[in-house]
């Protein structure tokens, strides 16, 4: 029981690497706390050896998602109060990337899929030309808005139902980007990230579930954004511009 | 799925919507008025419109399922390599092409 009456929450924490398994924590329950509060709590109080990610706390940096009781969730912004069932908190790592220990997930392949879909800006004008007015109520600069504020977290990728039956597909992250990119008028590789994005992992291989959309912790819709792909691509195929 | 099967596959699904609309009405027409098998001979046999029709409806399907069928191998079967399920999908569309066809000969020739 804690000070404010309230009983301990009862946590599960997944503690090893694939082959690991759940254990229990007693966590003193607070007012507005979150899943993040209660995992470092168990790592500064209870078990120093408990390894996770965290860093801004404030929902900018992306680094803390996780598992929480089933779902995927950025827990520095995640309630328990919200998510807690009848004092009851599992968390564990994130799904579709190799567990390194306990909480910390490997995220490498998140970010070599967010390369191959080319997901760089790449220029189309030297440090010496003037810079490019950017109107922002144009279509194109409105499109890639609604996407940009993606903070790399994974949960859309750990989310995914087709990124877990496919490993060669890029993710909604990675395509989500290349959509965002696709919309910048300033970008000049276009036809290569066309490509890149129109092969066997790429868009086409969206089953369009919307888990994406459903648990992206900044709202975005990277649904949308590979359908805005699959468009894309098709039309540049048919026009000749890219090969299947 | 790469551009071009999402191509074919979508290209393959607009083309039959008004197909199966028109397959649909045909069947309740033919149920409507009590046509017997003769009846409805009678009027395809010979005929190059029924023969096109289903002639085109059989190749679209052929094509739009295998394709399906090939993403469905890939997701579902561990360690299908992809190759493998391109000719797995490629057979059965040629299974239902060459099902289809003889149906569509059967009611058209003769």
């Amino acid at each position: 029981m804690t000070p404010s009456g309230k009983p301990d929450l009862s946590v599960s924490i997944w503690r090893g690497g694939a082959d690991g398994a759940y254990r229990t924590y007693s966590v003193p329950s607070r007012d507005s706390q979150t899943v993040l509060d209660v995992v470092t709590y168990v790592q500064r109080h209870l078990d120093p050896t408990l390894s996770y990610r965290f860093a801004c706390r404030v929902g900018m940096c992306g680094s803390c998602a996780m598992t929480v009781n089933g779902r995927p969730r950025w827990t520095c912004r995640t309630h328990v109060s919200r998510v807690a069932k009848g004092d009851k908190l599992t968390v564990g790592p994130l799904e579709n990337l190799p567990v390194v220990k306990d909480l910390a997930t490997d995220m490498r392949p998140f970010f070599e899929k967010w390369q191959d879909a080319k997901g760089v800006f790449e220029p189309s004008k030297t440090r010496d030309d003037a810079i490019e007015p950017i109107r922002p109520d144009t279509r194109q600069r409105q499109l890639a808005d609604a996407g940009v504020e993606c903070i790399n977290c994974g949960v859309c990728y750990a989310a995914c139902d087709t990124v877990k039956w496919n490993t060669d597909y890029l993710g909604p992250a990675a395509l989500n980007r290349a959509w965002t990119l696709a919309n910048d008028v300033r970008d000049a590789g276009q036809t290569e990230r066309l490509q890149a994005v129109a092969s066997g992992g790429g868009c086409h291989a969206c089953h369009s579930h919307q888990s994406c959309q459903e648990h992206c912790p900044q709202t975005l819709n990277p649904t949308a954004s590979i359908a805005g792909l699959k468009r894309l691509t098709a039309l540049a195929y048919l026009r000749g511009e890219i090969e299947a | 799925m790469n551009v071009r099967l999402y191509v074919w596959q979508r290209g393959t699904a607009a083309l039959m919507a008004p197909l199966v609309l028109v397959h649909l009405a045909v069947i309740f027409y033919a149920t409507r008025q009590g046509l017997t098998a003769a009846d409805i001979l009678g009027r395809t046999r010979g005929s190059i419109t029924w023969g096109l029709f289903y002639g085109v409806f059989v190749l679209a399907a052929a094509i739009h399922a295998s394709i399906g069928l090939r993403n469905i191998l890939v997701e579902w079967v561990p360690g299908l390599r992809s190759r493998a399920a391109a000719l797995i999908s490629t057979a059965f569309g040629a299974v239902l092409v060459a099902l289809g066809a003889r149906a569509v000969a059967a009611v058209v020739l003769g």
